[in-house]
């Protein structure tokens, strides 16, 4: 057998972390966000478990904003493997109607998300949270730890990280503090989409380019996925053949001009693009280092 | 290759589609076969490290439009050099650090190149974010140290180098850069060279390589500089393409699987999870697990695709064995003949990382691969001066400090000096109360038994207590075979001495088979042990100040010399009861002879084991011509003779 390749080790690497934190937490969940890093980390799991089912919940924290095509996926998923499926809607974003359109992005995104999570993780008392988050997304990922640690109140602190050597993680915590973790770290957007196709992990077809109805917001392909979407006076939905690079709230997410229609032809795309995913996403430009702000207040 | 650039991006291309996902899949599979190199780099805020890293992603094209964007934003806005795009702001990522202007932690980067994948640790060069440079360089197949060619090596890079021997990291590139600063100057590149291969000899660094670069204007970073005709070496990437990865090291060595988890989810399954951190593990092979010793089969390698008939180090696998034995998290299974070393006090070097010094005497939360053990200092021989690289005495190690520490565990390990293997010999230590990593070390062994002496000290010594007693402590040590007369004689010796009012002590062999060793048989291996645990109690009651008296067959010259090492110079007497076969036999006092020529007493020696005699006893006693209680005042006017009572 021949050196192991890059996908092999850092395939490796996930699983290992994924049994660290079963082997030391106590009560452990994996965020599902239903997106293609939740699929790998999904199925990453279930490797790392096989034969047994992987023992802990599923959780997503609903905004009740995703695109149709997502809660579905969602539900199979739950279906096929067998894990428990948590969702949580922020009660207070239900009762307030909270919506991109009427509310802003920022806060849309802080009380369905970031306090949602919070609410969520509270409630079932989970001292250990998967998330799926890369180092190669985002500056400030770029130095989070693998095991990064909250206060009860679910702050960061990134001038107090433990130090990580080896293969070692310390995931020793005080009551009432809880630990986020990365499995997926050392992964890079071109990784996620080639193991995705190597393994046949199903993804949202929302990946894939199909003639679906946009319309064009501050120079972003919006989807109209439900008739909650306010169109403006006199605007119609043009007919585009466009893909997603990641998916969120549907409304905040926007698309790409694209004619890969399989999985072979995103990762062509996606070997020679010259944007990064992020783009995408509308809530990282909402201000300087936006995403180290969120994440000091607890988002993932 | 080829066919990948053919395919264009957007919507207006007129390629067979069966052909693009063809060719497509043929891109991917090419792409997923690359290696993965991890190194890291060491150098100071102003050596260009982090604008040689921002360098390689954005020649290698691993940055997007938006990311070139917004680094030529940050640039205008923050960047130091007006005008130019300044690479180092890709990897400060933290706005605290950014205003500060100096990285302070551990940044990870990713690119890749046609050849390779790669990993980059951005670790910091200052004196006081040791921490942050051993976290970057313990998963580090490579390190890059950078120095800049206006000032050669300076006391930093040799810290920097130190730290890399220290973490293990077997190939280094030192990187000269800035020599655009200094005119491409061949002279200046090979004194720099010259100082520091000769430094890294000195150092046991093995593979060493200097390269003369420019991050700034990328000579020798991917490509070649045309101004640097004079170099004959590899670019940085040419070198980072091809060197070799740790992992292949690894490989070959025994195998070594930490248990993670054990994965019950039926009671037709029980399978054993881990990640294999050396060798190769085979269906049907015969495994021991540490530190208990138990031994099984390996029956299936378990995965959600198949079985596998093998794995290989780095492979994240799930075992089951042929037998029912008790495993739990923490245990490593090895091959049955290729075991760890195992050990309750160990050699360690010490890095410390909290704010509140290291004292001698305090105890941690050790986790050593899955294994979490509580760890005691038990003493700390020594600090390593990072700036001479010399040892100096110490009473602390504060944050950053470097030492050499003796440490008792609550229980054995089982482990590999961290210098054959990262996984089964590095640890960290971990706060008690505060729960945070406060130190990270490298196992070199277990204690040397001069060192425990010299540890276990304490006030109420051998001497002193020897010194009440009026004698000196030493082991009378019996030999000879079945029915020779040794505890007869030894039980007249401890008689005489008693009447002296001498304080003493008799271990006889068959007493303490009745409890010490009931566990024990005759088997070869059980008469070594049996003699060890022997020897090692008579060393204790010897530290009591007692003269004691062991009347055991003790066969084997070997085990006699074992005994005699444990002890100082002059305290072992050894005593050879000299009484032929045929005499001991005839005797039988136990009738033992007479069931071991039935064939009733397997391993008996004289009959079927073998008796090596004494080459130079301290007493001789021949039994025909000599009775026991002349034997036995004999023995007592050698010990007047020599000052021992």
């Amino acid at each position: 057998m021949s050196t192991l390749s890059h996908l092999q080790r850092l395939e490796s690497e996930s699983i290992h972390i994924l049994r660290e934190v079963v082997a030391e937490a106590e009560n452990p969940v994996m965020l599902y966000s239903i997106g293609k890093d939740s699929s790998v980390m999904l199925h990453l799991a279930r490797k790392a478990f096989y034969p047994a089912i992987p023992p802990f919940p599923l959780l997503h924290v609903d905004t009740t904003w995703k695109f149709r095509e997502m809660y579905l996926m969602r539900e199979r998923m739950a279906r096929e493997s067998g894990m428990e499926l948590i969702v949580h809607k922020n009660p207070e974003a239900v009762a307030r109607n909270i919506n991109p359109f009427t509310h802003g992005s920022a806060v849309h995104t802080d009380v369905w998300k970031t306090q949602g999570l919070k609410q969520a993780l509270d409630q079932h008392g989970f001292d250990a949270a998967f998330g799926g988050a890369r180092r190669d997304e985002e500056k400030s990922r770029a130095k989070e730890r693998v095991f990064s640690f909250r206060t009860a109140q679910h702050r960061w602190d990134p001038k107090n990280q433990r130090p990580e050597l080896w293969r070692l993680y310390n995931a020793r915590k005080q009551r009432g503090e809880s630990i986020r973790v990365f499995p997926l770290s050392n992964w890079t957007e071109l990784d996620i989409w080639q193991y995705l196709y190597l393994e046949g992990v199903p993804i949202v077809p929302l990946y894939y380019s199909k003639v679906r109805p946009v319309v064009e917001r501050n120079g972003a392909l919006i989807m109209v996925d439900d008739d909650r979407m306010p169109l403006h006076p006199g605007e119609q939905p043009m007919m585009k053949k466009v893909r997603f690079r990641t998916l969120g709230c549907y409304p905040l997410t926007g698309a790409v001009e694209s004619e890969a229609e399989t999985l072979a032809e995103v990762i062509q795309e996606i070997a020679l693009a010259h944007t990064s995913e992020r783009e995408g996403r509308v809530i990282d430009h909402d201000q300087p280092s936006s995403m180290e702000a969120k994440k000091q207040e607890g988002y993932f | 290759m080829a066919g990948l650039s053919s395919l264009s991006r957007s919507g207006s291309d007129e390629r067979e589609p069966a052909v693009g996902v063809a060719a497509a899949d043929a891109g991917i599979r090419l792409r997923v076969a690359k290696s993965l190199l991890r190194f890291n780099t060491c150098g100071s805020v102003d050596d260009g490290k982090s604008t040689l890293i921002g360098r390689l992603l954005y020649d290698s094209k691993a940055l997007f439009e938006d990311q070139l964007a917004a680094l030529a934003a940050d640039s205008k806005k923050v960047g130091t050099r007006p005008g130019e795009v300044d690479y180092a702001l890709l990897l400060d990522g933290l706005t605290a650090e950014r205003e500060q202007g100096i990285t302070i932690d551990v940044a990870y980067r990713f690119f890749s190149t046609e050849k390779r994948n790669f990993i980059v640790a951005d670790t910091p060069g200052h004196e006081q974010y040791t921490r942050n440079m051993v976290t970057g360089a313990s998963t580090a197949d490579l390190s890059v140290i950078l120095v800049d060619a206006r000032k050669g090596v300076l006391p930093q890079t040799k810290r920097h180098s130190f730290l890399v021997r220290l973490l293990g990291i077997r190939h280094v590139v030192l990187v000269v850069n800035k020599m655009d600063l200094v005119g491409y100057g061949q002279d200046v590149f090979a004194r720099i060279e010259a100082d520091y291969q000769a430094f890294a000899k000195e150092l046991g660094l093995q593979d060493v390589i200097c390269i003369p670069i420019s991050a700034v204007r990328g000579d020798n970073v991917l490509e070649r500089s045309p101004v640097t005709t004079w170099y004959q070496g590899p670019t940085l990437m040419e070198l980072l393409e091809r060197v070799a990865v740790d992992e292949a090291r690894v490989r070959e060595q025994p195998l070594r699987l930490p248990i993670q988890w054990v994965n019950r989810p039926n009671s037709d399954f029980r399978g054993f999870a881990g990640t294999l951190v050396a060798g190769r593990v085979r269906r049907g092979d015969s495994v021991r697990v540490q530190p208990g010793g138990r031994t099984s089969q390996v029956t299936r390698i378990a995965t959600s695709a198949g079985d596998l008939e093998e794995a290989v180090a780095g492979q994240s696998i799930t075992l089951t064995l042929a037998d029912e034995i008790d495993i739990s998290r923490g245990d490593l299974i090895v091959l049955v003949d290729q075991a760890a070393e195992v050990a309750g006090e160990l050699e360690a070097m010490v890095v410390w990382m909290a704010e509140t010094p290291l004292l001698p005497g305090h105890s941690f939360f050790m986790k050593v691969g899955t294994k979490t053990v509580t760890a005691r200092v038990a003493a700390l021989e020594y600090r390593v001066d990072i700036n001479t690289l010399k040892k100096a005495e110490a009473s602390q190690l504060a944050l950053n400090e470097i030492g050499l520490c003796q440490l008792e565990l609550d229980r054995p390990i089982a482990f590999d000096p961290y210098q054959v293997n990262r996984d089964t010999g590095g640890f960290i230590f971990i706060d008690r109360i505060s729960n945070d990593t406060v130190g990270a070390g490298m196992l070199q062994g277990a204690s040397s038994r001069s060192r425990n002496l010299h540890w276990q000290a304490v006030d109420v010594d051998k001497a002193a207590r020897a010194a009440l007693k009026g004698q000196k402590p030493c082991v009378l040590w019996f030999t000879g075979l079945s029915g020779a007369g040794k505890s007869s004689i030894a039980n007249l010796v401890d008689k005489k001495l008693y009447r002296l009012k001498r304080h003493t002590y008799l271990l006889d062999g068959d007493n303490v088979r009745c409890g010490l060793n009931r566990d024990l048989g005759f088997s070869d291996a059980d008469r070594v042990e049996n003699l060890r645990r022997v020897a090692e109690v008579a060393k204790l009651m010897l530290d009591a100040g007692l003269i004691v008296s062991t009347a055991f067959i003790s066969p084997f010259r070997a085990e006699r010399a074992m005994a005699r090492g444990l002890l100082a110079e002059g305290e072992f007497v050894e005593i050879f009861v000299d009484t032929p076969i045929a005499v001991a036999e005839q005797r039988d006092p136990k009738g033992l002879y007479r069931k071991a020529r039935s064939g009733g007493l397997k391993n008996f020696t004289g009959i079927d084991s073998a008796y090596e005699p004494p080459e130079q006893p301290e007493i001789r006693i021949d039994t025909t011509a000599t009775s026991a209680n002349a034997a036995a005042d004999i023995i007592v006017a050698h010990l007047q003779a020599r000052g021992i009572i």
